[in-house]
């Protein structure tokens, strides 16, 4: 057994693990995060996918040991104040979203890639970007509608920042 | 099914599960002796691993004292399940047994089914005494949940000298695995051979099916569920006999399309409504069909191919009523329950036997309540998905929710109302006939008298001043039981773009005009249709089941078998034409399953008139269509 130690959507945690336990699992199992979806066991469909010190990573394909130390965010972490991210809502008013059980990780996926390639994204980038994310519900249509939005508004936002 | 093949069980003699007809052989016969022309062509239906993406997981747990089992599992059918483990597993009484499923990750029919893991969970519970869970990995779904298709065709078409359609022979071996599943008798047979007549007026028609057990993963109902192997069938038919007697194919459709309604087919299908050349019409028109020719010319000075295929689908939805099935040897009624109750403060909840598992069942059926009562969707809520909530329910599969679950919910909604409005006009002193709700309210028609439904609410519970006799209260339930299956029809067109160095097909355009009567949220039955295309593409250009020569499945997980991925796929152009259903109250033919029935024939229709061959088998996958232009020569005709 191990002590891991780690920052879990802003908040300070640690747990004892067994040396094999995957970042999922610890997530799961031990902090009760069960927004983070397991959906294979190849690190193919993406439903695992969380944010760790900014960046996504499949958290099915690492072990929790390795993400000690570091600054973990998953799907439960980022809404504020009761207040829908801009990617959850732009899912829910685009019907981005079916049985919902992909929608984490493409959530997750998402605002990983308007963080690396800012808001000015086009359907052809957006379709390639996903090739990480399976969803067998929504044909994909409405959900490349939603990202666009959302990053149209995260755009907005930006602009009326500065 | 080979002279001295293994034999899988000692009842089924060749491995044969059982030998099926449908139709008129001899006058089908006939009309081929007669005909002017005939296109032959064997047809495979390749095997596909349905995958929700929600793998399959149970938690069972015992209460000793009071000899109580729950069931948490991923059902699409809760009611059917408690109702198969009790009957026919003896698990326990079912007022012994709490069968709960609720926000379900994807089925796509294969979570209609019993598999032996919640059996075990349940026996195991009551074994050790503690609560016992079981979740399924991704390779282990591939390895156990139902498949989906795999049929084995050889199809015929008779033409008279005017290409009118005169008979159709359609001979299938259905592959059901290693064991029969809860659906696949009806799969091959009665979900697929009785749609055999398209959209298509067909005067003769006969089918032969044969099933057959292999040692594979039984083969069971996967979205559309025997009609996408009929609809796979006749537009492929339809398309290269229109190509053979020198007709474009929409043309050679429009001469053959059913027009009048009602419309017996010969092979027991009533359609009772459809308006075939009106989809035609608007998927041709959105499509920009006349400017094909100009794309295909663009893409050939760009050193592609290009081509356009069509399918215009019939399915068969609603399934079906309960005496009909019963007579072709269901073993379970198919209606659907609704209740309606009305708390005392004018909030509802709406119990349905429906299941939802992405459908949004949440949201259309909470709108149905709003607009019918005229409250708002958040006073309203769908409970769904455990059997100690709703009394009994058939689930959902088939597209059966909004013509069989939702006309279950107006069926009760209309008992309530009647309730309501005998309470109201007591109340007002008024007319029961000039009771109008509108806007939340009851009003008395030509009067400012008026009271909220709230407030007609409370009185029914507070029972004060009810009519003479009344019951307190105000709950209503209802069973609706249909009076046909429902009959969603549409077209599709399909254009491709083919890189002949490389083999790999892009789809440049997919346009689907489907007619599902009345909508009641469109942005719902576009995601419908949007999923179910997406399985079809899946099927038509990337999916596949591959068993070695041992019977081990090379194909086991998202690494071997290839899942539709975002740039796989294009964004999809949607269109509807009405033609309301007859047969339900509210009008609908379901939405759920079009796609995935459509577009295999639409895309693989495209690829062959790029390619410029005829016969082809599903996937379309870069190396396949590579093989196909060097085997045609193509390349070469192309630069």
């Amino acid at each position: 057994m191990t002590t891991v130690s780690m920052t879990v959507n802003g908040k300070q945690i640690s747990g004892e693990v067994e040396d094999r336990t995957l970042l999922s699992t610890f997530l799961r199992e031990n902090q009760g995060l069960t927004g983070t979806h397991v959906g294979c066991d190849t690190s193919q469909c993406g439903a695992c996918l969380v944010h760790m010190d900014g960046k996504a990573v499949k958290s099915c394909s690492m072990l929790a040991v390795q993400a000690s130390g570091s600054a973990v965010t998953t799907i439960e972490g980022i809404s504020q104040n009761g207040q829908l991210h801009i990617m959850q809502k732009a899912f829910k008013e685009n019907h981005g979203l079916q049985c919902g059980f992909c929608t984490p990780g493409m959530i997750m996926s998402a605002i990983d890639m308007v963080n690396r390639l800012g808001t000015d994204l086009d359907e052809k980038t957006i379709r390639h970007e996903l090739e990480g994310n399976i969803c067998r519900c929504t044909g994909y249509h409405n959900i490349v509608k939603a990202i666009k939005a959302a990053a149209d508004e995260m755009a907005e936002v930006l602009e009326a920042a500065e | 099914m080979k002279e001295g093949a293994p034999q899988l069980h000692p009842e089924a003699a060749g491995n044969l599960i059982y030998d099926w007809e449908i139709g008129e052989e001899a006058a089908t016969n006939e009309a081929f002796a007669n005909a002017a022309h005939i296109t032959k062509m064997d047809i495979d239906n390749n095997r596909l691993v349905p995958n929700p993406m929600e793998p399959r997981a149970a938690l069972a747990h015992f209460d000793p004292s009071e000899e109580h089992y729950t069931l948490y599992t991923t059902s699409q059918n809760p009611h059917v399940a408690r109702l198969v483990l009790s009957a026919f597993y003896n698990v326990a009484p079912e007022n012994k047994l709490r069968v709960i499923a609720p926000d379900v990750g994807g089925g796509f029919g294969s979570k209609i089914f019993i598999y032996p893991e919640e059996i075990a969970c349940l026996w195991a519970t009551k074994r050790v005494g503690r609560p016992v869970k079981w979740t399924s990995d991704r390779t282990e779904a591939f390895l156990t949940d139902a498949h989906g298709r795999d049929h084995h065709t050889t199809a015929e078409l008779a033409l008279d000298a005017n290409n009118k359609i005169t008979g159709f022979r359609v001979k299938t071996v259905a592959n059901l695995g290693a064991y029969m599943s809860l659906f696949s008798s009806s799969v091959p047979t009665y979900l697929y051979a009785t749609l055999l007549s398209g959209q298509y007026n067909i005067p003769n028609i006969y089918a032969n099916v044969k099933a057959v057990y292999t040692n594979t993963t039984p083969v069971d109902a996967y979205r559309g569920a025997g009609r996408p192997e009929a609809t796979y069938v006749v537009e492929r038919m339809m398309e290269t006999a229109a190509k053979e007697v020198g007709m474009a194919p929409a043309e050679f459709r429009r001469v053959n399309f059913v027009r009048e309604f009602p419309h017996q087919t010969p092979v027991i299908m009533a359609y009772d409504a459809g308006d075939y050349e009106a989809s035609l019409d608007a998927a041709m028109k959105a499509i920009d069909y006349g400017g094909f020719g100009q794309r295909r010319a663009q893409s050939e000075a760009a050193g592609k191919l290009r081509g356009m295929g069509m399918s215009c689908y019939i399915e068969a939805c609603g399934i079906a009523p309960s005496q009909a099935v019963g007579s072709l040897g269901a073993g379970v009624g198919l209606w659907e329950s609704a209740e309606v109750r009305v708390n005392a403060v004018g909030t509802i909840e709406v119990l349905t036997g429906s299941h939802s598992h992405g459908q949004g069942h949440e949201t259309t059926f909470a709108q149905l309540v709003s607009d019918r009562l005229g409250l708002p969707t958040e006073s309203i809520s769908i409970v769904h998905g455990d059997t100690d909530k709703v009394q009994m329910g058939m689930g959902t599969y088939g597209s059966r929710s909004g013509a069989v679950g939702m006309s279950a919910i107006a069926k009760a909604l209309d008992k309530v109302e009647a309730k309501a409005k005998k309470i109201a006009a007591h109340l007002m002193e008024a007319s029961e006939g000039d009771i109008e709700i509108e806007d939340g309210e009851l009003k008395v028609a030509g009067t400012d008298k008026k009271l909220t439904f709230t407030e007609v609410a409370l009185a029914a519970y507070t029972a004060h001043n009810l009519p003479e006799g009344m019951e307190p209260g105000l709950k209503e339930g209802a069973f609706y039981d249909p009076t046909n299956f429902t009959f969603p029809a549409g077209c599709y067109i399909c254009e491709v773009e083919v890189d002949p160095d490389t083999g790999v097909v892009s789809i440049e355009n997919f346009v689907a005009a489907d007619d599902f009567g009345t909508i009641i949220n469109p942005m719902i039955v576009e995601g419908q249709v949007h999923g179910g295309l997406v399985q079809g593409i899946g099927q038509a250009m990337l999916e596949n089941t591959q068993y070695d020569d041992h019977g081990q499945l090379l194909t086991a997980s998202y690494m071997d078998y290839t899942m539709p991925r975002a740039d796989d796929v294009p964004s999809f152009k949607l269109e509807t034409t009405v033609t309301e259903c007859p047969g339900n109250p509210l009008g609908m033919k379901g939405c759920g399953e079009a796609g995935a029935i459509g577009s295999p024939p639409a895309v693989i229709n495209a690829v062959t008139d790029a390619l410029g061959i005829r016969d082809m088998n599903m996937p379309a996958s870069p190396n396949r269509v590579w093989q196909l232009i060097q085997d045609n020569g193509m390349k070469q005709a192309a630069e």
